[in-house]
């Protein structure tokens, strides 16, 4: 029974310094990413939560540049990010996805000369791959703090747009007639979103971040009913994902001796393995309660 | 087709949808140059009927039989209104010639013979004040010409319209149903289009097809939109009203012995003076 | 700046924008924004996998296409088509994170995969580069009226016989040819750039569906050109300005289109 549990669970698991703080951290950050994400599929803006997520690369690579906190730089230019394409911002749907592709390139291109800059005068050669794939076992523990302010800040700020946000997505006008400001809940949507990002992007990196903002939440919302239990199920979701991957990663090591394969990597299949059993789940049911309400 | 003058014959066709049956036992038939208009409330089941014309969706049962010409290239079709990006770049004019070739692989040599022909059907519609202006820059009523010559370039017989006066004004209303029927005398086009409100149709509409509750009644407007009439297609108590030569259908809510009633005349309602 | 391996760069440079320009006049009228951005993203494994193996690049990038464009049209007919996008997108990313991390010079490697290095470009590829562009940029060609009608509306493009899922399927894997050739000069993320950026100026200076494509194709280049001209000066990477070169480029063309607007109002 031990020797089959070793199998799965590399010894030395349970103690492992960097394991500890990836723990927390890639928790956190599937749980404001459910948070956040749900909504974010429910409104249709997929490609504005991945464009942020990779705009977000910006920051983390200009912080590497002037030594500050990853965290920050991501956090910053999400923000920015955000607020760009909320004040550019357009009516129809296609004009919308392409201003988002547009600060898209233009951020990318701004994290290429950040990059570039990064390995000609600094020393960090693993800046590239860091960035954009995440580094969850080389994040200090004094992050973690942090870390989970920003979470909390984040889950706070969707708890309270929750209502609001709620009825935007059945129908802006009709929101608008009842108080609701359609573009400053939007806005501070987009920066709950910045929030979840940074935290992603840390751990699993910017490129990937969209992974654990998405697959989660849209795989909820096949099989759940109400927002709240959608919530709820990406939150599960989400955490199955990080701390499975964060263990084959660690198990991994033992695998190919030398380097282990990516923690990304094993979060990104599970989530996707996730939505694959969902989509096809969601269409079960779906036809289970078609022929209970009588068709 | 053994009617030389028919050109479309609808028989005995039912439709479902989602396992919904939304159309059950159509029957109607039109000849060329006829001026029909579809009507029925939302959900009736037009926009259904006319994609089946179209060859976009099978019926389960009955068929629909188009007179002579090559295929699809007889019928012409408006769509619902279209809703046009304002920055794809795209001309009136440009539209017009899509509707010639839309389909063909391959890149458009150009041609007199096209140039002609897209601008005679500006000319045709009216649009030649705009026809270089970008589609997505016009107005719903000028749009609305543009999809019109789009269709009719390939001179099909029969022309087929969704809703086409929905979301017009009252002046777009009028010009649109002016200009169809003047088409339609001019080109012999037999011309079918759906609407929820038959009142616009009326002085130049020769044939009706009612739909309601998934069946259709067909044939003069007198004939057809009779209280007697609806009441049985509805299965349910209807009242026709004239009043200026506008008509009115309404559900009654009178709770009369159904039998008696359909078997009575319409109700005129006098001059109000 | 125009000597000898320098030519190298410059020739495919060329193919693979005036490539892009002419793709992505589509890409903007049929609003495939995002679509266009994943599937240069989905190549990556393919180069990865390439380097990993020792095999041809290309090779491995037109696989790796292919693998996006199927995953994206299958299960974007299951669930939502942009969470479809964004996963099968992040999925490939990840199988590439993996093939590269098996190998020494991960991180060069992943910067010369994401951004492009035009420097590395040698004489042996002008040759399948060219082939690759010519035959997408024949294809959309041969395609025109078809894509233009179905993105003018679906359902006239369907009662006319032209199937709107086939020339969905058959414009994503033009999309994917074209951005398999533009990864080595410019980079899987900013490939988008080129595509889109062109395109949304050109729209906004004229009305004329051949001219604006033709138009796309030459600010594409002008870009590109452009942006080879500044990295070889500053050293900075090309990426960099293609990126904000095709913001630029999408500034112009909304400015414009508001310009002409006000103008025929006042003459109105």
């Amino acid at each position: 029974m031990s020797a089959g549990l070793v199998m799965v669970i590399a010894p030395g698991f349970f103690t492992n310094g960097p394991v500890h703080v990836a723990i927390a951290i890639g928790g956190s950050a599937a749980l404001v990413s459910a948070a956040v994400g749900v909504f974010i599929v429910m409104r249709g803006q997929s490609f504005a939560g991945h464009a942020l997520a990779d705009i977000s690369s910006a920051g983390g690579s200009a912080a590497v540049l002037f030594g500050i906190r990853p965290l920050f730089g991501f956090l910053a230019m999400a923000a920015l990010g955000a607020g760009g394409m909320e004040i550019i911002g357009a009516r129809r749907v296609r004009e919308r996805d392409l201003v988002t592709g547009i600060v898209l390139g233009a951020g990318l291109g701004l994290t290429a000369l950040f990059l570039y800059l990064d390995v000609t005068s600094t020393s960090a050669t693993g800046a590239a791959a860091s960035v954009m794939f995440g580094s969850m076992f080389a994040i200090p523990p004094s992050t973690i703090p942090l870390v989970i302010g920003v979470g909390i800040i984040a889950l706070l700020a969707s708890g309270l747009l929750y209502r609001p946000l709620l009825l935007i997505s059945l129908d802006p006008d009709l929101a608008a007639s009842r108080g609701v400001s359609v573009r400053w809940i939007g806005l501070l949507h987009l920066l709950a979103l910045a929030l979840a990002v940074s935290l992603s992007a840390m751990t699993i990196g910017a490129i990937l971040a969209t992974a654990l903002l998405i697959g989660p939440a849209a795989s909820a919302l096949h099989v759940a009913r109400r927002p709240g239990s959608a919530i709820l199920i990406a939150a599960l979701i989400g955490l199955i994902a990080t701390w499975g991957g964060i263990l084959l990663a660690y198990d991994s090591f033992t695998w190919t001796p030398g380097h282990g394969w990516p923690v990304s990597f094993f979060v990104v299949v599970i989530i996707f393995a996730f939505y694959l059993v969902a989509v096809s789940a969601g269409r079960a049911l779906a036809r289970d309660r078609a022929v209970r309400a009588g068709g | 087709m053994d009617d030389e003058s028919g050109v479309l014959a609808v028989e005995r066709l039912s439709v479902s949808i989602g396992g919904r049956a939304v159309l059950t036992d159509v029957d109607f038939q039109l000849v060329q140059g006829a001026f029909c208009g579809l009507i029925g409330a939302n959900g009736s089941g037009k926009t259904t009927l006319l994609r089946t014309i179209l060859g976009l969706i099978r019926p389960e049962n009955g068929s629909v039989r188009i007179g002579a010409g090559p295929g699809r290239g007889s019928v012409g079709y408006v769509p619902q209104k279209i809703q046009f990006d304002p920055l794809m770049p795209l001309r009136a004019r440009d539209v017009v010639a899509l509707g010639l070739d839309g389909h063909r692989f391959g890149l458009p040599l150009p041609s007199a013979c096209r140039r002609a022909a897209v601008e005679e059907m500006l000319v045709a519609v009216d649009a030649s004040g705009f026809a270089d202006r970008r589609i997505g820059d016009l107005s719903g009523g000028q749009q609305q010409r543009v999809m019109i010559a789009h269709a009719l370039i390939r001179r099909p017989r029969l022309l087929l319209l969704d809703e086409p006066l929905a979301n017009l004004d009252i002046r777009s209303v009028a010009e649109v149903v002016a200009l169809l029927r003047r088409l339609s005398d001019e080109h012999r086009i037999t011309v079918l289009l759906s609407a929820h409100d038959m009142n616009p149709l009326l002085p130049v509409m020769d044939r009706i097809v009612y739909l309601a509750n998934g069946g259709a009644v067909s044939g003069e407007v007198q004939d057809v939109v009779r209280g007697s009439v609806l009441s049985r297609l509805y299965g349910y108590h209807i009242d026709v009203i004239r009043v200026h030569g506008r008509i009115l259908v309404v559900a009654s809510g009178v709770t009369e012995a159904f039998d008696s009633y359909i078997e009575s005349e319409p109700v005129h309602v006098a001059r109000i003076p | 700046m125009f000597s000898g391996f320098m030519i190298n760069t410059w020739v495919v440079a060329s193919i693979v924008a005036a490539t892009a320009g002419l793709v992505g006049f589509f890409v903007v009228v049929r609003g495939a924004s995002f679509a266009a951005h994943a599937l240069p993203l989905s190549t990556f494994p393919g180069a990865a996998a390439a380097a990993l193996l020792g095999v041809n690049e290309i090779g491995g990038l037109i696989v790796f296409a292919g693998f996006g464009v199927i995953g994206i049209h299958l299960l974007g007919r299951r669930g939502r088509p942009e969470v479809a996008t964004a996963l099968i997108l992040v999925l490939l990313l990840a199988l590439g994170t993996l093939f590269l991390s098996q190998t020494r010079e991960y991180s060069q490697s992943v910067y010369a995969l994401l951004f492009g290095q035009v420097l590395g470009v040698g004489a042996a590829d002008i040759g399948p580069v060219a082939v690759i562009s010519v035959l997408a940029a024949a294809a959309t060609l041969v395609l025109f009226r078809p894509l233009l009608l179905s993105s003018m509306s679906s359902e006239l493009a369907h009662a006319r016989g032209v199937s709107d899922r086939r020339i969905d399927l058959g414009f994503l894997a033009i999309l994917a040819l074209a951005s398999s050739v533009a990864l080595p000069v410019v980079g899987a993320l900013l490939a988008f750039s080129l595509t889109v950026g062109p395109a949304s100026a050109a729209r906004g200076l004229t009305d004329r569906p051949a001219v604006a494509a033709a138009l796309s194709v030459a600010i594409s280049l002008v870009t590109i050109w452009g942006a080879i001209a500044l990295s070889y000066v500053t050293d900075w990477p090309v990426g960099s300005f293609v990126g904000v070169g095709g913001a630029i480029a999408y500034g112009i063309g909304r400015f414009r289109v508001r310009f002409r607007r006000m103008c025929s109002a006042i003459e109105a």
